[in-house]
């Protein structure tokens, strides 16, 4: 176990560190000029060009940029612009262009967002989800089971950006069935962070919950058909405790392995759950970044999903050695 | 012109049509005291007052192309401590009639009609709930696959104590007690450690043994054993079989055994029923079937098993294949395959089904065939090819 | 005496495997076989009989190069095959032939009867084009099938027939050997017989050789001239039918026979003697040293741990009749005789 530990850690390491160096090399080849974006085109002069160049280090060859930059966040460094030195406190991820703010902090304020939102989603769709496609495993061949499933078949060849505007339009702004989005931090009042993002949870996780219900569906007719299973009923235990207990525990793996394969999925769907809902997250930050040049502010949003995905694939992996021991020497 | 072959048929729906699933006072009712005693089931060919009787059990089911009579007209009867093998090949019906025992069919597919009772109590027609508790309790079930039929996700002893404890209002402390205590009479060494294992890390004959362990851990009064030794190694179902057989001593269970392996037969059966195509077709005690068959589909088996000490050069093979459910044959069932066909009278074998009567004009030993001298065929033709 | 046909010299196949162990890895071997050595002659049954991952099926697979042994001889009429390349094996590939366990898996469910037939036919360029039909019904019909069912899946055959039809694309190619690796363990009692003696008509009547591999004692007795028992990766004894039936020497043999279910006992009437095996197969990733058999065995003393016994033949054994055991001696009575 502690071997397994180790060795997924190194691994999801790797993942990130390998992403990092992507993306900087990706950016950095790009035709843009972040120095002159900053600068602005009226009062630039070639002077203050060439400062504002030097002090982001962009004048440096890449290589040292790029050890610059990893070394800020794991020491800090410190910036210097038009003689004001400015403090780059660890995890250093350097200063947005655009507003000269932290993105440090610029993503400490919009990460409780993102987390919340795909939290909420991750919830629902592992329960509301795994629930509906349980239920219909178990009455599969009727009526209910096959309305269920193409309803979601259709449900889910819709794009998801237009389910998404119009339960936004019909149901938040025309007639107001569910409380407009936005965020309210947990901390400050719970009861207003859940309203805030009821809607937007409801959306991006029911639409998912389509596909989650028939990958579910799927696992279950499989595990429902063991050997086993009906070894639990020759035991007399209850249809219920069969499905839901002997059934379930199997039929969750496979929906729990692509579930891992699906958080880089769900972020990307928050990003128009954000766009739509208008609610300041890393996905809405992203957006407004690209279309700004804001390299700084990219890169560390580039960097922190990175490492959710790893953590949360990290986090799946010891969900799979729970449920199954078999996984657990390996 | 009225076809005798399909009044088997007719009788089977017309007693669909009475008693159908589901109505148990119907069943209950049954048939009179005095029929019920004429009837095949209810006579054990060892005499003795049997715990599970089974009466013209049919079992139906659709299938994508139409109904199915997995089962039909069949009836046996099996007393406490003693052993019935239902021997026959994939497709004849001996697995479908067990699950029906147990109430392990798919409710909404299924057809049951006959009757099947415990101690005397009928278990057609009961509620899942009332099924429930029977099963793994009065009846439990010891299944062919150890490795397939554990489940590999909990710990061998968590399914043992969930099976007592459904059964058994009790702690989990007691339950556990029980569990190592069934564990080490299965003769699985060092309980204690191999209580919180998983079945992955148990050997094939352990799985076995903790499988029985199971299915004995509420000291069921019938427990039905379908093929449990045919995934094993030889020398390991060999231990098994001894264990099932002192088991069965200890604890005085009724065991339905189904096979298809007739040395497993040999050794473990007091009682034999050879299933054909869904029916009877032969019915008495280990030394009636094996020893004096009365059915030309019985002789073929024999004659086509290699065994360890057969020295027969020549195998002889039954032709042809088993017919499909769908469409049985008119007459016998196994018309088209036996060789003894052209010995009977006109053309009784291909319009008649034969019923299920005793051999020597009564007594207990029963066999489904036209041919009038069977008992001198046998001794003539078929005894000298078997060495 | 028939010339020989294959010469199979110590016979090893070791497969690697890596397993976690605390920080590390450890790498394991599984001794799956581990030296095995037998002849076959031209048109001779040998049977290799012994439970599940006794390598049996293993040492199959290497003789039809399905598998590269990790060392030892394959040697076909004169030539090792042990080692050769893919190229160099084909013409070798035609002489040896393999009929497999299951008729529902081993057959392409896409591909007609016809076809799974004639591939190997144009493969080996055995028969002029527009022949192949003609081949292909002929061999059907030597199977025991309707030639006019060659347009038909594998799918609208039971399996029995599947079976036959694996029979006969194998001997499609004209084959001097055949694996037979369980070839009827998968099918009904009634079918089995149909294909043991479809078996038996070939190997008369063209005098094909079978290395017959099966686990079920009575089906080997009689398909087999020549029987070798396997244990955990070694042949424990090897012998005629008649010596390893009537006169088994190796404890594991003897226990083999006992623990066969038979039709001669009747229950309730003891048996003259009966040996009964305690435990399981060991694992043959770290098998026991010595004799491997030793940890089941009742007769086991101390050398048997320390020395591994060789497959001899014992001083008061007939010709021909080799055993690996420290204290082989016969033992008739083992199995009720019907007669």
């Amino acid at each position: 176990m502690l071997y397994f530990v180790a060795r997924r850690l190194v691994s999801a390491l790797s993942v990130v560190l390998v992403t990092l160096i992507v993306t900087f090399a990706l950016f950095f080849v790009a035709p843009t000029d972040p120095a002159g974006a900053i600068c602005g085109d009226r009062n630039c002069t070639q002077e203050r060009y060439n400062d504002i160049k030097e002090n982001l280090h962009l004048d440096q060859p890449l290589v040292q940029q790029f050890a610059g930059y990893t070394a800020g966040i794991f020491a800090g460094r410190t910036f210097e612009t038009a003689g004001v030195k400015q403090k780059c406190s660890v995890p250093c991820l350097g200063f947005s262009f655009k507003n000269d703010r932290p993105v440090t902090q610029m993503l400490k304020e919009r990460l409780p967002v993102t987390v919340s939102l795909v939290a909420g989603y991750a919830v629902i769709v592992l329960t509301i989800g795994v629930f509906v496609g349980s239920m219909a495993a178990k009455r599969r061949g009727t009526l209910g089971d096959r309305a269920l499933m193409s309803s979601t078949l259709i449900l889910s060849s819709v794009p998801y950006y237009i389910v998404a505007l119009m339960i936004s339009l019909y149901l938040t702004i025309l007639y107001q069935i569910l409380p407009r989005g936005g965020y309210t931090p947990i901390t400050q009042n719970p009861v207003a962070w859940f309203t805030g993002l009821l809607t937007p949870w409801l959306v991006l996780g029911l639409y998912s919950c389509t596909q989650y219900a028939r990958y579910s569906r799927g696992s279950m007719v499989e595990a429902l058909s063991e050997d086993y299973i009906r070894t639990a009923r020759a035991k007399g235990l209850s249809d219920r405790v069969v499905t839901y207990k002997h059934g379930l525990r199997s039929g969750m793996i496979p929906v729990i392995t692509i579930f891992g394969l699906d958080i880089a999925g769900s972020l990307s769907g928050a990003i128009f759950t954000e766009r739509i809902f208008d609610l300041q997250g890393l996905g809405n930050l992203v957006l407004d970044s690209l279309s700004n040049y804001d390299l700084p502010v990219i890169m560390g949003t580039v960097l922190v999903s990175s490492v959710i995905l790893v953590a949360m694939n990290f986090l799946v992996d010891i969900a799979y050695s729970l449920i199954d021991p078999r996984v657990r020497l390996s | 012109m009225t076809n005798p072959a399909n009044d088997d048929a007719k009788e089977v729906q017309d007693s669909m049509v009475e008693t159908p699933a589901g109505d148990t006072a119907a069943a209950k009712r049954g048939p009179s005291v005095a029929t019920r005693e004429r009837r095949q089931g209810s006579i054990n060919p060892s005499g003795e007052t049997p715990y599970l009787v089974v009466e013209d059990l049919a079992v139906k089911f659709p299938t994508a192309d139409g109904m199915v009579s997995a089962v039909n007209g069949l009836s046996y009867s099996v007393p406490l401590g003693r052993t019935l093998a239902i021997v026959g090949e994939s497709g004849s019906g001996k697995s479908v009639s067990s699950m029906a025992v147990m109430g392990l069919h798919d409710r909404k597919r299924t057809r049951i009609t006959g009757s099947i009772r415990l101690g005397g109590d009928e278990i057609i027609g009961l509620s899942e709930n009332d099924l429930m508790k029977i099963r793994g309790d009065a009846v439990s079930m010891v299944f062919q696959d150890p490795q397939s039929s554990l489940h590999p996700l909990y710990t061998i002893g968590n399914q043992l104590v969930e099976g007592y404890r459904v059964h058994h209002k009790v702690s989990k402390d007691v339950a556990k007690k029980r569990a190592l205590e069934m564990l080490d009479l299965v003769g699985i060494p060092n309980p204690q450690r191999r209580f919180s294992q998983y079945p992955h890390e148990f050997s094939g004959g352990m799985r076995q043994r903790a499988m029985i362990a199971m299915s004995l851990i509420n000291d069921p009064k019938l427990v039905i054993a379908d093929e449990p030794t045919t995934a094993l190694d030889v020398t390991v179902q060999a231990q098994i079989l001894d264990l099932l057989n002192n088991l069965q001593k200890e604890f005085g269970s009724a065991i339905v055994l189904i096979t298809h392996d007739l040395g497993v037969v040999a050794e473990m059966a007091d009682d034999v029923l050879v299933m054909y195509a869904g029916r009877c077709v032969e019915y008495g005690t280990a030394e009636d079937v094996l020893a004096n068959p009365r059915m030309p589909y019985t002789w073929g088996l024999l004659e086509s098993i290699p065994t360890v000490s057969s020295a027969n050069e020549k195998l002889r093979p039954i032709k042809g294949l088993p017919p499909s459910l769908l469409n049985l044959p008119d007459g016998c069932s196994f018309n088209p395959r036996c060789p003894y066909k052209d010995r009977v009278k006109g053309e009784l074998c291909t319009t008649q089904l034969p019923d299920l009567l005793p051999v020597d004009g009564a007594g207990a030993h029963t066999s489904r065939c036209h041919l009038r001298d069977k008992a001198s065929i046998y001794e003539a033709e078929v005894a000298p090819r078997l060495g | 005496m028939s010339e020989t046909l294959l010469q199979v010299r110590d016979l090893k196949m070791h497969f690697p495997i890596k397993e976690a162990a605390g920080l590390g890895r450890t790498k394991k071997v599984v001794q799956a076989v581990d030296g095995v050595t037998f002849d076959l002659k031209a048109g001779a049954s040998l049977g290799l009989v012994g439970e599940s991952g006794c390598g049996k099926s293993t040492t199959g697979r290497m003789i039809t190069r399905l598998l590269t042994p990790t060392s030892g001889e394959i040697v076909f009429k004169g030539t090792d095959i042990a080692q050769l390349k893919e190229r160099e094996l084909r013409p070798f590939r035609r002489q040896l032939q393999i009929v497999f366990q299951d008729p529902y898996s081993s057959l392409n469910p896409r591909q007609t009867v016809s076809n799974i037939i004639s591939t190997p036919l144009r493969v080996h360029n055995l028969v002029p084009r527009g022949k192949e039909l003609a081949r292909v019904q002929e061999l059907l019909e030597r199977v025991g099938l309707n030639p006019e069912h060659h347009n038909r899946y594998p799918n609208e055959f039971s399996g029995g027939q599947r079976q036959r039809i694996g029979i006969a694309r194998a001997l499609a190619v004209e084959p001097e050997v055949i694996i037979a690796d369980e070839p009827v363990s998968a099918l009904d009692v009634s079918i089995q017989a149909q294909v043991m003696n479809l078996l038996e008509d070939l190997r008369r009547d063209l005098g094909i050789a079978f290395v017959f591999i099966a686990h079920d004692l009575g089906v080997v007795r009689h398909f087999c001239d020549e029987v070798a028992v396997m244990y955990l990766g070694k042949i424990v004894e090897q012998g005629s039918r008649d010596q390893i039936y009537n006169a088994p020497q190796h404890p594991y043999t003897q226990a083999l026979l006992s623990a066969a279910p038979d039709l001669g006992t009747i229950r309730g009437v003891p048996p003259k003697e009966r040996i009964r095996l305690v435990g399981d197969v060991p694992s043959p990733i770290d098998p026991p040293s010595g004799c491997r058999f030793r940890t089941r065995c009742w007769k086991a003393e101390d050398i048997c741990a320390t020395q591994e016994p060789l497959l001899e033949i014992k001083p008061q054994s007939s010709p021909g009749h080799t055993a690996a055991c420290h204290f082989a001696e016969p033992k008739a009575d083992l199995i009720a005789e019907t007669a």
